[in-house]
């Protein structure tokens, strides 16, 4: 056995397998990268070293082209899980300052008699995000975007720590023991609307999903029928819209008196 | 000559005792989907279920079965004690530990994400390092077969080595490779992003590493129940092995072949271009060859049992095979489950077939049926065969081991046969939840009560198989003899050096590797601005 050379073409097993593999490999390289791409005249493909690069993948330099900007301002901010989760308390003092314009309508420690949201231990990320989308007009209100218009982008990263460093302040109506909505804990899958939990909290926390526990019922609900109907458009990649176009009239207002009497 | 009975019975022990209680998780699933479930509980455990339950049975279990049995083959076929004891023990530590450190996140609720990791969804690192520890345990498994085989080899010049092992070695080479896709995957990209070194994560150049272990693992599965087909099953009812070479042809095939394939499971993803895939495509319709080699010559090796026991006529053989044997029930009934997966999976390997089940409940249904059962049967029947040696006491409880064996491919496609179907039906994968007063769901509902049902009678042969295990720890003494193959029809004296080493193909492994997975892997690393936010799960509530 010893004496037998395999690394040698006069070696069948040696010459045949690799001839065989080499064989494949060059007909399916052939077929797959040029012969079938060739076939599909919807390609419009220029030559075969087109064929080749369509076939391996290449990314075309034409798809950003093709794309229609939508007629209205959409959010700049770009959400990671890690934004302003750092606590920082000379950031946290100025806020504090600047959020006494802001106490008349959000409440002195951040929470609301006037159905205004709360903002009292809201993610940072999220309070940022809406001042952020106030001010550049992807989000629209009559009575919030003036406050938003001037601040600068520190004073926007402040005010929203200081929110999430204040304490959540369950409201009168709080009842933990409530069930909660099927479309909280299931979503409804044949619609196509996740599990609202899965990113709102309680299965899970999805990075820029606001708390809503102890928001107004008013406020959930309103939010909720101008994402539906496209008043509010500032969800990156429609996340809100295309869960609240799908919910009925009745699961909304479900949905807003759960959450109302959430911590 | 099995001399470190401890160590080889330690690695079945683990492995069942996590089987066993991946099983139950098993069970568990299926019957909280089904309608036969008032929903009332938070979906987040159905994933923690999943998570838990395919890492152990995906990752944990079958390397556990390769390990231990590799370790059987090495010392009895080779006949010498076998070299690195103790790095065998230190690769078992480091399999039980890697779970354990795995494990745990899963159980908090820290890692849901399921075993195939799922990127851009990130877990507590803990997870995925519990995953490396477990590959690196496997790792230093591989090493010692070669070593072992290189040993043999240098005292042994003029001998072939024996089939057991040679094909031990190839599936501990198939192995060694395809875990390296993983392993780069998580080194490189997922425990950095866990760690919160970096925020975002190339998902689409994460599947294609996935996809590069994805598929050659399940030979790696599957290659213990081939090693039991060519070298047990022909000993166990009293015939011989029709060809040694077969055997040896089929094992290469599965290294070369097994490889460069996986593209086959991103079909639907964008960032692999067509063609790759049709190449893909083409070397997956290669790997139905060494199968089909393995059920010609296993069915020829029955018959030679069945002939020399007066077996008659063309078909009257089959009645004549020992059917009381539990190996031979196990063998047939695996090659019934494996036919019928395997007609399943002619539907996946084609694209245009394969986009009408894709991520629907068929896929799992699929695998239950070849994995659960046409692989998982035969280790069954391993570890029937081996434990009297193992132990030193007979097992002999052959009425149980038959039920159990009946039970669990009774319960197979009872399970698997409405999974498949629901599939069709457009049910689908990895759903924690269905509205079966949907009228466009409640036709499934029948079919998934029925699954719940089979989960059950799994769950029973599973206790049983246990139970008949446990009760030959305590049986008594009775030696069982050496421990011997099964011994071919024409015993090669002399074969080629080809069917006797590895070195070209692994060569030609390697080579395909890189020919089918280069382009894809270069150009996603070299292109910019494709990474994608992290989406952390299990954050602060
Ligand atoms: C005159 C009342 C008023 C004042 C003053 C005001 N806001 Fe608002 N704010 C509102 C109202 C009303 C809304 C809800 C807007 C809507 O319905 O879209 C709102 C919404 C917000 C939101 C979005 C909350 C969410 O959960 O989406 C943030 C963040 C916010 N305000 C921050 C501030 C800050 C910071 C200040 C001070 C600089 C401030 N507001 C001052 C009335 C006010
Ligand atoms: C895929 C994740 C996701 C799911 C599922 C989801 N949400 Fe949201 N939701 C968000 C995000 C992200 C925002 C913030 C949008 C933005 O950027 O302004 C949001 C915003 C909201 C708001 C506005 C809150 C505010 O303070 O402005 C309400 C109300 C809301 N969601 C309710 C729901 C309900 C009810 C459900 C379930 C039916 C649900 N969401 C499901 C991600 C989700
Ligand atoms: C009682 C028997 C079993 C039942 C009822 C069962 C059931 C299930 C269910 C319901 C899932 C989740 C499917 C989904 O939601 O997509 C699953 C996943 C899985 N099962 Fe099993 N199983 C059983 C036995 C086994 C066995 C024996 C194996 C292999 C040894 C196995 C391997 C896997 C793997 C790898 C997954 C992960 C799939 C994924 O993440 O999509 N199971 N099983
Ligand atoms: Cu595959």
């Amino acid at each position: 056995m010893s004496e037998e050379k395999l690394y040698s073409l006069r070696n069948p097993w040696f010459s045949i397998s690799v001839g065989i593999t080499v064989a494949i490999a060059v007909l399916s390289a052939v077929a797959g990268l040029i012969w079938f791409p060739l076939l599909q005249p919807n390609l419009k493909l220029s030559g075969i070293w087109d064929a080749i690069c369509s076939a391996a993948g290449v990314p075309g330099l034409s798809t950003q082209a093709g794309a229609v900007p939508p007629a209205f301002k959409t959010s700049n901010v770009v959400m990671t899980p890690e934004m302003l989760t750092r606590q920082d308390q000379v950031s946290i003092g100025r806020g504090a300052t600047l959020a006494q314009r802001c106490a008349i309508c959000h409440g002195p420690q951040g929470v609301s008699d006037a159905n205004s949201p709360n903002l009292a231990g809201q993610y940072a990320a999220v309070t940022y995000k809406e001042l952020n989308d106030f001010k550049t007009g992807a989000r629209v209100n009559v009575v919030m975007t003036p406050f938003a218009a001037n601040m600068t982008d520190q004073e926007m990263r402040d005010v929203a720590l200081y929110y999430a460093y204040l304490p959540r302040v369950p409201s009168s109506l709080v009842n933990p023991n409530l069930t909660p909505p099927a479309i909280v804990v299931t979503g409804a899958p044949m619609r196509n609307i996740p599990p609202c939990g899965s990113c709102h909290g309680e299965i899970d926390v999805k990075a820029g999903s606001p708390w809503l526990g102890g928001q107004s019922a008013v406020y959930i609900k309103a939010q909720l029928q101008a994402f539906a109907s496209g008043a509010r458009r500032n969800d990156i990649s429609e996340q809100m819209r295309n869960v609240a176009r799908q919910m009925t009239a009745e699961e909304i207002d479900q949905v807003a008196r759960y959450y109302e009497a959430q911590p | 000559m099995l001399i470190n009975k401890r160590l080889i019975l330690s690695h079945f022990w683990l492995a069942f005792i996590v089987f066993g209680a991946a099983l139950v998780l098993g069970a568990w699933q299926m019957f909280v989907r089904s309608p036969l479930n008032a929903w009332h509980f938070n979906p987040e455990f159905y994933y923690r279920s999943v998570t838990a339950h395919g890492t152990v049975m995906g990752y944990v279990f079958p390397t556990l079965v390769a390990m231990g049995f590799g370790y059987a083959i090495s010392e009895a076929a080779l006949e010498q004690p076998l070299i690195g004891r103790r790095w065998a023990w230190a690769g078992l530590i480091l399999v039980a530990v890697g779970s354990v450190v795995a494990m745990i996140p899963v159980s908090l609720g820290l890692a849901s994400v399921l075993y195939t990791f799922y990127p851009p969804m990130i877990g507590n690192p803990f997870y995925y390092i519990g995953v490396v520890l477990v590959v690196v345990g496997s790792w230093i498994w591989v090493a010692l077969m070669s070593i072992n085989l290189a040993a043999w080899k240098r005292d042994n010049q003029d001998k072939p080595v024996p089939l057991a092992m040679f094909a031990n070695v190839a599936g501990s080479y198939l192995w060694g490779w395809t875990a390296v896709g993983a392993a780069l995957e998580l080194i490189f990209q997922i425990i950095p992003t866990a760690l919160g070194l970096t925020a975002t994560i190339d998902a689409g150049l994460a599947r294609v590493f996935f996809s590069w272990t994805l598929h050659a693992i399940v030979y790696f599965w599957l290659i213990p129940t081939y090693i039991a087909y060519y070298v047990i099953f022909p000993r166990a009812i009293g015939g011989r092995l029709y060809s040694d070479a077969m055997g040896r042809i089929a094992f290469i095939l599965f290294v070369v072949v097994a490889m460069p394939i996986g593209v086959h499971h991103l079909f639907a993803d964008p960032q692999v271009g067509a063609g790759l895939k049709f190449m893909h495509s083409v070397f997956t319709g290669l790997v139905a060859l060494p199968t089909l080699l393995t059920v010609f010559t296993i069915v020829a090796s029955a018959e030679i049992a069945s002939r020399l026991r007066g077996g008659k006529g063309v078909f009257g053989w089959i009645g004549a095979l020992p059917w009381k044997n539990p190996i031979m029930l196990a063998t047939a009934l695996s090659f019934v489950m494996l036919g019928f997966g395997g007609a399943g999976g002619l539907i996946n390997m084609s694209y245009q077939l394969d986009s009408t089940i894709h991520n629907t409940q068929w896929v799992t249904g699929h695998f239950h049926l070849i994995f659960g059962g046409a692989i998982v049967i035969m280790y069954f029947a391993i570890a029937y065969d081996l434990w009297p040696h193992l132990t030193g006491r007979a097992l002999d409880s052959l009425g149980m081991m038959r039920a159990q064996l009946w039970l669990w491919f009774i319960g197979m496609i009872v399970t698997t046969f409405p999974w498949h179907y629901v599939g069709i039906l457009g049910m689908p994968r990895r759903m924690a939840f269905y509205d079966y007063a949907n009228p466009a769901i409640s036709p499934q509902a029948f079919s998934v009560t029925m699954s719940a049902a089979g989960g059950l009678i799994l769950l029973t042969s599973g206790i049983l198989f246990l139970i008949v295990l446990i009760r030959g720890q305590f049986a008594a003494r009775g030696e069982a003899g050496a421990y011997r193959f099964a011994i071919p029809l024409h015993m090669p004296v002399r074969i080629p050096v080809a069917l006797n080493s590895f070195g070209l193909w692994l060569a030609l492994m390697i080579g395909l590797t890189v020919i089918n997975y280069g382009y894809p892997i270069a150009q996603l690393m070299v292109l910019k601005g494709t990474s994608v936010p992290a989406v952390y799960v299990g954050a602060a509530r």
